[in-house]
């Protein structure tokens, strides 16, 4: 490249990246000033206070908010990469009116919002006692990723060759052992994808926390920063809060960041 | 069913289970609730027809929520592709630091919504906001950027676009890189200037990218939930809200759980019709190398 279109790259690159960062900057900014620092959100605090951080997290109500997030996301990630595998590998496999049935409904459920459902969703949950539970949730949650899994899921099973299959089969394998013993080894690099795609949207989960876990000490991360919003006066505990429920899954993009960026173009290619 | 398969069958039945449990007989539930007058809590309730739906359609609530439903449904589509594309054009060229550029603009999207409106919320306050600062700075007087109706429905537009834009960045660059370089060299020299080039050899290839980012960004856009909550709860008044934050209005705030449970059965009829038209119109449009 010749240095003019060089020196051009460079501003493009450093104006798209303050952009942005905005709303980070100023929030770091908000949360480490001091509740009577009045100067603009822009200007960096003359020196650092972490009281709006105690404040976040003095009830133990952060804590408790993670915790519970990060069960829930992790069980739901399980169950949707154990039923998305096999369900996509039984669409991979056959090509029948049962199984575009399955997949039609896929397509179907992708398309439902969660709020839509709500009303019925609570008397739903009522008459099977999930009200305020945690399974509950973690099923609503799997439930509602797994149209994602199991099309990613479905279209990497079917590049893996059906020789495989019938090599297991005449070994003896049943087409469960099939699965189990070839096929899910094989499932690495994509179950990745699934697991970081699933669990951004599940820890990130506002609409079921919202409705179905509404106890104090059933709260996750979206819904505690949310109340925090409502308790307090000062935007610079509410900063802090909002910080703290980001920071969890922002350190995990930024260290496992080329799985992400892999995992994002994965879904694109239908 | 041929014997054999059983297994395969029987591998199904989760998915069967999940699906039909919390999404199917939820969603018949919901339109059969949508056609009673339930409060949400009662236990006795009775079934009123149509009413719930002709009383939405005549209120003042879903006319501006079912307008402000496709603005940002739109609204956001349309920046996401055009930005977004041309993100993944500038991504895709060879200089240091692309891959730095391509983590900060598909970070926003980790960030919950709620939490991304609550960060916004800072910088488009009116009394101490960051973006009045500069404002007053340049000599201006403070503008009411969320106290404005219209003006709100389009600054959540924007940040809901800004946060997912990284989304159909990637996409495209996935898009991008798929495209065969034997093809841009052929089209290079048979004489193809740059834009005659991107107009008419890439554009064309990138038809399965724009479908899904669209698709995509569309279902995003007309479900859209909790950036509003957390920005302006529907406010002021009733002008930011979308059909989605007046099924929670109606709900609880309301106590109208019949209308609620209407507003979501038209929700989705909504989602579903944008969703497949979007679809056929673009894979009509599909070329293949």
């Amino acid at each position: 490249m010749r240095w003019g279109k060089r020196l051009l790259v460079f501003l493009t690159s450093l104006l798209i990246i303050a952009l942005h960062m905005i709303p980070i900057y100023i929030t770091v900014v908000a949360s480490f000033k001091d509740i009577r620092d009045f100067s603009s959100k822009w200007v960096l605090p003359q020196k650092l206070v972490l009281d709006n951080f105690r404040m976040a997290i003095h009830d133990g109500g952060f804590y408790t908010a993670l915790v519970n997030t990060g069960l829930i996301t992790a069980l739901s990630i399980l169950i949707v990469v154990i039923v998305g595998s096999m369900t996509g590998y039984v669409l991979a496999r056959l090509d029948n009116a049962v199984t575009r049935g399955v997949l039609l409904a896929t397509l179907g459920v992708m398309m439902v919002p969660s709020i839509s459902l709500v009303v019925p969703l609570y008397r739903t949950l009522l008459l099977i006692n999930g009200i305020n539970t945690y399974w509950a949730v973690i099923l609503l949650c799997a439930t509602y990723q797994l149209p994602l899994g199991i099309f990613i899921y479905t279209n990497f099973i079917r590049t893996v060759p059906v020789a495989l299959d019938e090599a297991a089969e005449i070994d003896g394998c049943s087409q469960f052992g099939t699965y189990l013993r070839v096929i899910l080894p094989q499932l690495g690099p994509v179950t990745a994808s699934v697991m970081i795609l699933s669990g951004v949207k599940i820890y990130n989960e506002y609409v079921f926390a919202l409705y179905f876990l509404q106890s104090a000490d059933r709260r996750m991360i979206t819904t505690y920063v949310s109340s925090f919003f409502h308790e307090v006066s000062y935007i610079n505990q509410a900063s802090a809060a909002a910080l703290l429920g980001a920071l969890p899954i922002i350190v995990v993009y930024l260290v496992l960041q080329k799985w992400f960026i892999a995992g994002a173009m994965d879904s694109a290619v239908k | 069913m041929r014997k054999k398969h059983v297994h395969m069958y029987l591998m199904l039945i989760p998915v069967v289970i999940l699906f039909t449990g919390l999404v199917f007989y939820p969603f018949i539930e919901g339109i059969r609730i949508s056609l009673t007058n339930w409060n949400g809590y009662s236990r006795t309730y009775s079934y009123v027809g149509m009413t719930n739906y002709i009383s939405l359609l005549n209120s003042r609530l879903f006319k501006v929520a079912l307008r402000n439903t496709f603005i940002y449904g739109f609204g956001c589509t349309f920046i996401q592709q055009v930005v977004g594309l041309a993100y993944a054009l500038f991504v895709n060229l060879r200089f240091r630091g692309r891959n730095l550029v391509r983590l900060i603009i598909y970070l926003p999207s980790m960030i919950a919504g709620i939490i991304m409106g609550y960060m916004m919320y800072g910088l488009f306050e009116y009394n101490r906001g960051a973006l009045n600062d500069i404002v007053r700075w340049l000599g201006g007087q403070r503008v009411l950027w969320l106290e404005d109706g219209n003006r709100a429905v389009f600054i959540i537009v924007l940040i809901n676009a800004f946060q997912f834009v990284g989304v159909s960045m990637l996409i495209y660059l996935a898009g991008l890189q798929n495209i065969p370089a034997q093809i841009m060299e052929a089209a290079r020299l048979d004489g193809c200037g740059s834009w005659q080039l991107f107009a008419h050899v890439v554009l064309p290839l990138l038809i399965p990218a724009i479908t899904s980012s669209t698709i995509i960004n569309l279902i995003g856009g007309l479900r859209l939930f909790d950036l509003i909550q957390a920005l302006t709860s529907g406010g002021p008044g009733i002008a930011t809200h979308s059909i989605a934050t007046s099924i929670n209005y109606l709900h609880f705030w309301s106590e109208n759980a019949g209308g609620a449970a209407a507003a979501g059965v038209v929700l989705f009829v909504i989602i579903f019709i944008v969703s497949a038209t979007t679809n056929t119109l673009f894979r009509r449009k599909e070329v293949e190398f």
